[in-house]
């Protein structure tokens, strides 16, 4: 479906937009690495959470719920940082096989 | 009421500077920056104004500073000249994009290399295409009355944009001159308290993004606001010029004509050279010739149908270019003059002069001898350098 993109006058002067729209513009499906995230171990420490530099580490009530693959780029700060041993609580594995 | 003092180019502008009293002034007061902000420094040091100075590292940050202060809302000022002017080119389009009424004060001087940074027109020619207003000064007095206007006339919600107000380096900014400067309130009431805008980057309750990256669905869409607001800013600029000759006697348009209504020969020029010609076109009418000077103050916007005006009753034109493009049709200023002329039925006769750059003198000889060419126009070439050592 084709939308009619806004004329130059039907813009904002200066290019001033809406701010926190990065939300809604979906950036993770150029990931190549996805990481896995294993709730049965996991201790709730949040250092995901601190290290994520794309706020994609969902929290609700100050307990990691899941991760944003929205938004995640695959870089694996997460799964690096999880002190968890021995098997980590973040794992990184292939986007696809 | 106005009083009259003895002021350096410099000295005038710091003091239209301190009487417009601007919200955020970032700066790197060094050479080749010339003293205007050091001035200003001063009178923020005295406690003379409320300026918030920001004293930064360098012209790319002076200018990225007074993009965010200016974003945030503020009435925002600055200087530079030269290569502080090429260190800020880089945000200077993002200024004009952003459609932010930065006001500064810009002397003219050459660029490196060789090093040098006496007069000519490189640096604020190099600028022309980055969507800032180009404001000429002939002498001290235009600089200080400019500057205030073009507070006045970047801030104008048909306009949107900043604004250079220049001076030709050392010829007007170190020379000690009479000017009329006006009473601090006057001043203030002409410009307004404060700057008005819609726009606030640090409003909580109503957060923007400004600056946002903007590609090939957008982009295209956002630079052509900034074409049209320059050519929209020409009636701004003589709105603002009409006002402030009513209020304080001193008339400004785009242009200045001198002895042109019944003129054959006339010379093109911008700033400080103007005086100089005047000279000449009086010397020369004392001995019967027709002759005539036209001055251009406002370079961007580009008074293309004022200037076809009046030189398509001409019989010759020199344009003189206090800087080169390198092989181009001549100087910046020849071009555009040439090009606006195309389309007019009957054409003058134009020659082109590439002169005192590096702060070469340009003495009335020089002027006597360009005149002198416009009389034997056949035989010269387009473009020369005028007073080239050969």
């Amino acid at each position: 479906m084709s939308v009619k993109k806004p004329a130059w006058k039907e813009l904002n002067e200066g290019d001033v937009v809406e701010a926190g729209t990065a939300v809604k513009f979906e950036t993770g499906d150029w990931r190549s690495e996805r990481p896995t995230w294993h709730p049965e171990i996991c201790i709730q420490c949040l250092i995901c959470w601190t290290y994520c530099p794309d706020s994609s580490i969902l929290v609700e009530n100050q307990k990691m719920t899941g991760i944003d693959y929205k938004h995640c780029k695959g870089c694996g700060i997460c799964a690096k940082e999880c002190p968890v041993k021995p098997n980590k609580a973040i794992t990184m594995g292939p986007e696809r096989e | 009421m106005a009083k009259v003092v003895a002021k350096t180019g410099n000295e005038a502008m710091a003091e239209a500077m301190r009487q417009i009293d601007p919200d955020v002034v970032a700066a790197y007061p060094i050479t080749p920056a010339t003293e205007i902000v050091m001035i200003f420094a001063k009178f923020v040091a005295d406690g003379l104004v409320n300026t918030e100075y920001v004293a930064v590292e360098s012209e790319h940050s002076a200018m990225s500073a007074c993009v965010g202060a200016a974003a945030a809302g503020g009435r925002v000022m600055t200087g530079t000249s030269s290569q502080g002017l090429a260190l800020m080119y880089e945000i200077l389009p993002i200024a004009a994009a952003l459609r932010l009424p930065i006001v500064m004060c810009d002397v003219n001087r050459a660029i490196s290399g060789p090093i040098n940074i006496h007069c000519d027109h490189s640096d604020t020619m190099a600028a022309r295409d980055f969507g800032w207003l180009q404001i000429f000064s002939e002498n001290s007095q235009e600089a200080y009355d400019s500057l205030i206007q073009a507070i006045r006339i970047a801030e104008d919600p048909r306009v949107h944009l900043p604004a250079m107000v220049t001076t030709d380096g050392f010829i007007i900014s170190h020379c000690m001159d009479r000017i009329e400067i006006l009473e601090d309130n006057e001043v203030k009431n002409f410009i307004g308290q404060d700057r008005k805008t819609d726009v606030k980057l640090l409003d909580t309750d109503k957060p923007v993004a400004i600056g946002s990256i903007d590609l090939q669905d957008y982009y295209f869409e956002h630079r052509m606001p900034v074409a049209q607001a320059m050519k929209d800013s020409k009636k701004v600029i003589l709105e603002v010029a009409q006002e402030f000759g009513q209020k304080f006697g001193r008339k400004y348009g785009l242009l200045e004509e001198y002895k042109t209504a019944d003129a054959e020969n006339i010379i093109v020029a911008l700033g400080s050279t103007c005086g100089t010609a005047k000279v000449v076109v009086d010397e020369l009418r004392a001995q019967g010739k027709k002759v005539g000077l036209l001055k251009i103050r406002v370079f961007r916007p580009f008074p293309a149908e004022e200037i076809v005006q009046v030189l398509s009753k001409a019989k010759n034109v020199a344009v003189l270019d206090r800087s080169d493009s390198w092989s181009g049709q001549g100087g910046q200023v020849f071009t555009e003059i040439r090009s606006a002329l195309f389309d007019t039925k009957v054409k003058p006769g134009m020659i082109n002069f590439i002169y005192g750059l590096g702060g070469r003198e340009i003495d009335l000889d020089q002027i006597r001898s360009a005149f002198k060419a416009l009389e034997e126009i056949d035989k010269q070439p387009m473009v020369s350098y005028l007073g080239m050592r050969q």
